[in-house]
């Protein structure tokens, strides 16, 4: 416990929108944190590592239990590349666009999975099962260029080789 | 927890080595597991379990350095026995490897330790790296860990710390290379009863993975750097702020900081003194401006990762208005061997005005890429053809890019150029935080000052107009001038911004936005005049090759 942050230290102000389990994972967050407005951005990450992306009505419970504005709450959701608000595929696929595999040719990884999926970093296919995403370095940059499928770090990438990986999964 | 204790650790643990038949180290950092270091280390350790004879003990390590050639395997890295390294090691070699611990090694996969890569290095920052097991804490305390720090508090006062660090003359290496020994007198004369130590881990540079890599394969180096940092400042609390997207970095960094914990080396009365200190973690969410102070502390403080104007300068008033000091992950590792070691030790290695080593990532187009710690002062082509190896397939040397967004691409003629912070500098470069990218001659400087241009718009955090509107100018006349739809004006009017963004923006990002392409226009202005000339003129572009080996 650090005695010199402005702390508010207080105890849950409003109930979870339903009885789902996994507010008591945001919940504990919160509450670790003494309900602080600091404690923002680890909330939001336990929201979306709980429920996969930030839904409207997790923002309206987060800034109602912080007692912050909602602009507030929504400002900083939108700044972080790493929060997404929508949600996503059942699998997704992360392609790193940092120098060394920019240099190795991850253009060609992103404009295989276009002609292949119909879908470009940042969207999820119509039947929902591939959401494509970027990724600014993920620092694997011996083996570039990567890709990140499903949380598996892929090195060594070609169009062939990427688009046979994912035909096994989708 | 003493420095008796300590010595009991280590010798129980170089003990129980020498009773080992065999040590089989297994790197098991973010880029071999992705080329499946994990089955190999289960392969290995099932062999070891099923072996009658016993004593061979599998270890996970951290970074081994030579990330293309993973999974990297090596037998009896110690003083006594001959080292023998395998590269591109499959679970399926593994039983061969074995077999091959007490015969002849397995040619077929060895992989020679005296090539340049490993013998032009200079270990310091990744003493431990490849060697100790980042997870068990009892290892790094057996390399010498903690001693630093139980014998700051027991036996120096925090000016005689602060001493050695200026006497050091170590730099900040996170880029900016600001004398570190400063930094700390600074917070350190601040008057205010409450201070802070924050490690900057948000390593947001595309194409570098230095800092990544010595969290994974030494944690607690870092965590006994920052708590030597609060003693001789006199702060009790720190944050490493670290991205969100190096998850293995950050297991590991909460794992460490639980066990030297409890062990009383960090949180309260450490070596039952009245120092206290604890370190809390906090997520960076995907933004690469808060790697800028301000920034970064407004994130901790759960805002916006937007900067402010300095001064104030966050060594006066950092976070909650409180004197803090930030410093880099590199920075703070190279601590606990400058106390060990003195800072005269430090101040002779590299030369007069950057001093001590450097960690570079070493990636592109170049043969061996991987992590590389050098001494200051180093010739860039050093690096390039002997520890890089050289070009792979054939092809000519273009470019060697340093410093990431905010840095600059140096061609042919800077290679026989030292690499120190100033000449770096003078060269149109930056040292950065420590990515090293090679291109060879199929990449065209234009195409790569857009790349950059575009990953500075984009992450432009919108606070200030010239860098907010002004990359996304430059963008525009960038993709104009790459697509062949461009003038001499809109070249003119390019030049021009990158004085304006460069002069008149908040913060670093914008201030060093305008660097590649500056850099590229210096070395390399013939390509942009290429693209200016109508279609018909223009020389046949070389093919691109994608993702080839």
């Amino acid at each position: 416990m650090l005695m010199d942050r402005p702390r508010t230290e207080r105890t849950a102000v409003v109930a979870p929108p339903d009885d789902d389990k996994r507010w008591k994972i945001i919940d504990v967050t919160m509450r670790r944190n003494g309900y602080a407005g600091h404690a923002l951005i680890e909330t939001l990450h336990a929201v979306q590592s709980c429920f996969g992306y930030l839904e409207d009505r997790s923002l309206r419970y987060v800034a109602m239990s912080l007692q912050l504005p909602l602009s507030k709450v929504y400002g900083v959701a939108t700044f972080y590349h790493l929060f997404t608000l929508k949600p996503q595929g059942e699998h997704t696929c992360v392609i790193c666009t940092g120098t060394a595999c920019y240099i190795k040719g991850s253009r060609g990884l992103v404009s295989a999975i276009e002609a292949r999926y119909g879908v470009n970093p940042g969207q999820t296919t119509e039947d929902n099962a591939l959401s494509v995403l970027s990724a600014r370095c993920i620092g694997s940059c011996g083996v570039a260029p990567t890709v990140v499928l499903d949380g598996d770090v892929l090195g060594e990438q070609t169009p062939d080789s990427l688009i046979a990986e994912l035909q096994e999964i989708v | 927890m003493n420095l008796e204790d300590l010595a009991e650790i280590a010798e129980q643990s170089v003990e129980a080595e020498k009773s080992q038949r065999h040590c089989v180290r297994v790197c098991m950092a973010a880029s071999c597991q992705s080329s499946g270091a994990g089955a190999v280390l289960e392969g290995l350790r099932q062999h070891a379990k099923q072996d009658a004879d016993g004593g061979v003990h599998v270890k996970p390590v951290g970074c081994m350095g030579l990330c293309s050639a993973g999974p990297l395997v090596s037998v009896d890295a110690t003083e006594s026995k001959t080292e023998v390294m395998y590269k591109d090691v499959k679970p399926d070699d593994t039983e061969e490897l074995y077999a091959g611990l007490d015969g002849a090694p397995l040619e077929r996969l060895r992989c020679p330790t005296d090539i340049p890569f490993f013998a032009c290095q200079q270990r310091i920052v990744l003493k431990n790296s490849g060697i100790i097991d980042p997870e068990n804490l009892d290892d790094y305390i057996a390399a010498g860990g903690y001693s630093s720090l139980v014998r700051a508090v027991t036996e120096m006062t925090p000016a005689d710390v602060l001493r050695e660090v200026k006497q050091s003359g170590l730099r900040g290496r996170g880029g900016g290379g600001y004398p570190a020994g400063l930094k700390w007198s600074t917070v350190a004369m601040a008057p205010e009863p409450h201070k802070f130590v924050i490690c900057n881990a948000d390593e947001g540079d595309p194409g570098a993975f230095m800092d990544r890599a010595v969290l994974e394969s030494d944690p607690h180096r870092v965590l006994e750097g920052m708590a030597l940092a609060g003693y001789a400042i006199g702060a009790e609390h720190a944050y490493v702020y670290i991205r969100a997207e190096y998850p293995l970095a950050v297991e590991r960094l909460k794992k460490a900081i639980k066990q030297a914990t409890k062990k009383g080396l960090l949180g309260r009365r450490i070596s039952d003194t009245t120092f206290n200190f604890e370190i809390e973690i906090r997520l960076g969410a995907g933004a690469f401006v808060c790697g800028e102070e301000t920034a970064l502390m407004a994130s901790i403080q759960g805002l916006r990762g937007q900067p402010r104007p300095r001064p104030p300068y966050p060594a006066e008033e950092g976070l909650w208005e409180c004197p803090t000091l930030i410093n880099n992950v590199e920075t703070l590792a190279n601590i606990p061997s400058i106390l060990a070691r003195g800072g005269d030790w430090f101040k002779g290695i590299g030369t007069e005005t950057s001093t001590g080593t450097k960690v570079f990532a070493l990636a592109g187009r170049i043969a061996h890429s991987g992590l590389i710690e050098v001494p200051m002062g180093i010739r860039l082509r050093e690096i390039v053809e002997q520890i890089g190896g050289g070009i792979p397939d054939g092809r000519r040397f273009k470019a060697v890019q340093t410093g990431g967004p905010s840095g600059g691409c140096l061609p042919e003629e800077h290679l026989d150029m030292s690499v120190e912070y100033d000449t770096l500098r003078s060269a149109g470069s930056i040292m950065g935080s420590g990515g090293m990218i090679v291109m060879d001659e199929t990449s065209s400087m234009v195409d790569v000052a857009r790349y950059f241009m575009e990953f500075c718009m984009t992450e432009s955090c919108g606070k200030c107009v010239p860098c907010r509107a002004g990359t996304v100018q430059m963008h525009e006349l960038l993709d104009k001038i790459a697509e062949g739809r461009a003038t001499q004006a809109d070249l003119d009017l390019l030049e021009e911004l990158c004085d304006v963004v460069q002069a008149t923006s908040l913060c670093g990002l914008g201030q060093t936005a305008p660097n590649p392409v500056l850099s590229t226009l210096r070395y390399f202005r013939h390509e942009y005049d290429e693209k200016l000339r109508p279609e018909s003129e223009r020389l046949p572009p070389l093919p691109v090759v994608t993702g080839d080996h």
